[in-house]
């Protein structure tokens, strides 16, 4: 590719800047509304800039009316318990699968196959009857519960899991290792761009997921990030938007900030999780 | 461990097992399983059947009783209007959002592949949306769409045109959540198309133009658009199924107004099972969504099958 800015290239540009400014605009209307005041808001919205900087006054409504902090914290238990037991018990049963002879392992792939099928959604009916019952309701178990097992999580393991070569498990059987030590020593360090794929994968779907935390909380106390701004939303009379742009813009900043931060992996575990998914 | 032997069972009997560490290795395979399978059978097989079988019960929440009533609920959908509008809303928010954010996923994709000046500026600029917080940015959508303050209409009135009421009127509301859901998966589908993009091999290319494939457009029918194919088949369905289960947006900005206008088939369900209690009849409308989903997955195996094989 020659670096002349030939006609054709100009258009290109021009084009793909368009797109992204467009592609963009949320987030320069966002973190300029944010700092804006009631009257601005009403009278200049195309003005970027807020002639008087009301930052404070906003983000201290927005961290005043629902605990912010609280939100956070909880979205970071969720997605990070949720992680951990998908993790958990996803990969032995990978292992299984994908290095070890057992009679079930048909049944079980297709036991996957039909859960890949099957989303949140279809589920929640029976699951909300169940915790309704059991007085779950309200609590992390309702909010983690369901998400403990990952059959996508098992999917992608096993085809990590069978491009791995036998030796490497053969020269560790041969050292005395047991099968659980063998996952835990040799499989599980030599999965890490799995795992990360998968984590990826795992916290961008659960910390934007709103429909099962709708359903099974109704206390604040353990709302997460979307459901807290669901709250928030309907504890603000009328258009404060300024508040409003304040609360969503702390509520987006983590999950941006780290795909900003780890771009690369984040492209890499899209690409991997998306295409095998 | 007593239960673990009972399962395993029924496999000892199926298959001769031939030595001791044969056996051996099942067993361990079976335990290093289990908690998987029983998850699986916990939270997604039980809960699957109870709502194919809550569908033919007349339950709701609060009564202790119910009883069966056949296909009642069934035949009760037929001729509910909310819900009728609900699948056609689905339907024509799938048939805009899944070929425009593919389209553009991939036009996006294959200008970023060909230039070489700020690549993953671009990158991240049309992925930004994947990686936020649907709610929130619905929330800045609703700002930037309101009528009367927001900035979309405050340009459109610079140039002298008059805004609608994007959100607050049935005949723009769902054109609109449409166009917020092509904003949120274009970046998604253009990571895909470009990870496919990067696998074609470069030599292709000059074997496309030895053969006479001169122009940029030949090249991209003849060498691009075919080794796409096993990508563009699995953008499609996942876009589709995407589409389908849209709810975010909806319950955030609209709650299916104004007068069913945004209504969709997550959001029916959501109301009549979760906040009218009729989990019998909202069963029945989750085994049609689900009826769907196999649809899909059918239609994408045996285009899978048939079409991209090269």
């Amino acid at each position: 590719m020659t670096n002349t800015l030939s006609f054709g290239r100009a258009f290109r540009l021009t084009l793909l800047s368009l797109g992204a400014l467009i592609f963009l605009a949320p987030y320069i209307f966002m973190i300029s509304t944010a700092g804006k005041g009631q009257s601005e808001i009403f009278t200049s919205s195309l003005s970027l800039i807020p002639t008087q900087f009301f930052y404070l006054e906003n983000f201290a409504k927005a961290f005043g009316r629902v605990s912010m902090g609280q939100l956070l914290w909880n979205g970071v238990i969720v997605c990070g318990l949720i992680f951990v037991i998908q993790v958990i018990i996803a990969i032995p049963c990978a292992y299984a699968m994908a290095k070890l002879k057992f009679g079930a392992a048909r049944l079980l792939m297709a036991l996957v196959m039909l859960g890949l099928l099957v989303p949140i959604h279809a589920t929640s009916l029976p699951l909300y009857v169940a915790f309704d019952s059991a007085a779950l309701l309200n609590s992390y178990t309702a909010l983690v519960a369901p998400f403990s097992i990952s059959v996508f999580a098992i999917f992608l393991f096993l085809q990590f899991f069978r491009a791995m070569p036998d030796d490497l498990i053969h020269a560790a059987r041969l050292d005395g290792m047991s099968e659980l030590g063998i996952v835990m020593r040799v499989i599980v360090p030599n999965a890490w761009p799995a795992i990360t794929a998968f984590a990826i994968f795992s916290v961008v779907a659960h910390w934007n997921d709103l429909y099962w935390p709708l359903i099974v909380v109704s206390n604040q106390a353990y709302a997460t990030p979307p459901l807290g701004l669901l709250f928030f939303r309907a504890a603000e009379a009328g258009d404060d938007y300024g508040a409003l742009m304040a609360a969503t813009l702390i509520i987006t900043l983590p999950l941006v900030a780290a795909f900003l931060l780890a771009q690369k992996r984040f492209v890499e575990g899209i690409t991997m999780t998306g295409l095998k998914g | 461990m007593a239960d673990m032997t009972a399962i395993s069972l029924p496999v000892e009997k199926s298959r001769p097992i031939v030595n001791v560490s044969e056996r051996h290795e099942a067993r361990v395979a079976w335990m290093l399983a289990a908690p998987a399978m029983i998850l699986i059978v916990l939270f997604i097989l039980a809960p699957v059947v109870a709502v194919i079988t809550l569908g033919f019960t007349d339950f709701e929440l609060g009564y202790s009783t119910f009883k069966f009533v056949g296909f009642e609920n069934y035949a009760e959908l037929m001729g509910d209007r909310t819900f009728r509008q609900s699948l056609w809303n689905t339907a024509v928010y799938t048939a805009i959002v899944a070929p425009a954010s593919i389209l553009l996923g991939l036009g996006v994709a294959l200008l970023i592949e060909s230039e070489t000046v700020g690549r993953s500026f671009f990158r991240t600029a049309y992925f930004l949306p994947v990686a936020s917080l649907l709610v929130a940015m619905a929330t800045v959508w609703q700002y930037l769409l309101h009528p009367t303050i927001g900035p979309v209409n405050s340009l459109l009135n610079l140039i002298g045109l008059p805004g609608p009421n994007w959100l607050g009127s049935a005949g723009t509301v769902l054109y609109s959540l449409s166009m917020i859901g092509v904003w949120q998966t274009v970046g998604f589908n253009m990571i895909l198309f470009l990870a496919g993009l990067t696998a074609i091999p470069r030599d292709l290319y000059s074997a496309a133009e030895i053969d006479g494939a001169k122009s940029p457009i030949d090249r991209f029918f003849l060498v691009t658009l075919p080794m796409l194919g096993p990508t563009t088949v699995f953008v499609t369905t996942i876009s589709i199924i995407n589409a389908v289960k849209v709810f975010e947006t909806v319950k955030t900005l609209t709650e299916g107004g104004p007068n069913k206008a945004s209504e969709v088939l997550l959001f029916t369900i959501y109301q009549e099972g979760f906040v009218y209690l009729r989990v019998g009849y909202a069963s029945a409308m989750t085994v049609v969504f689900l009826a769907v989903l196999v649809v899909m997955m059918f239609a994408q195996y045996r285009l899978v099958d048939r079409k991209v094989h090269y």
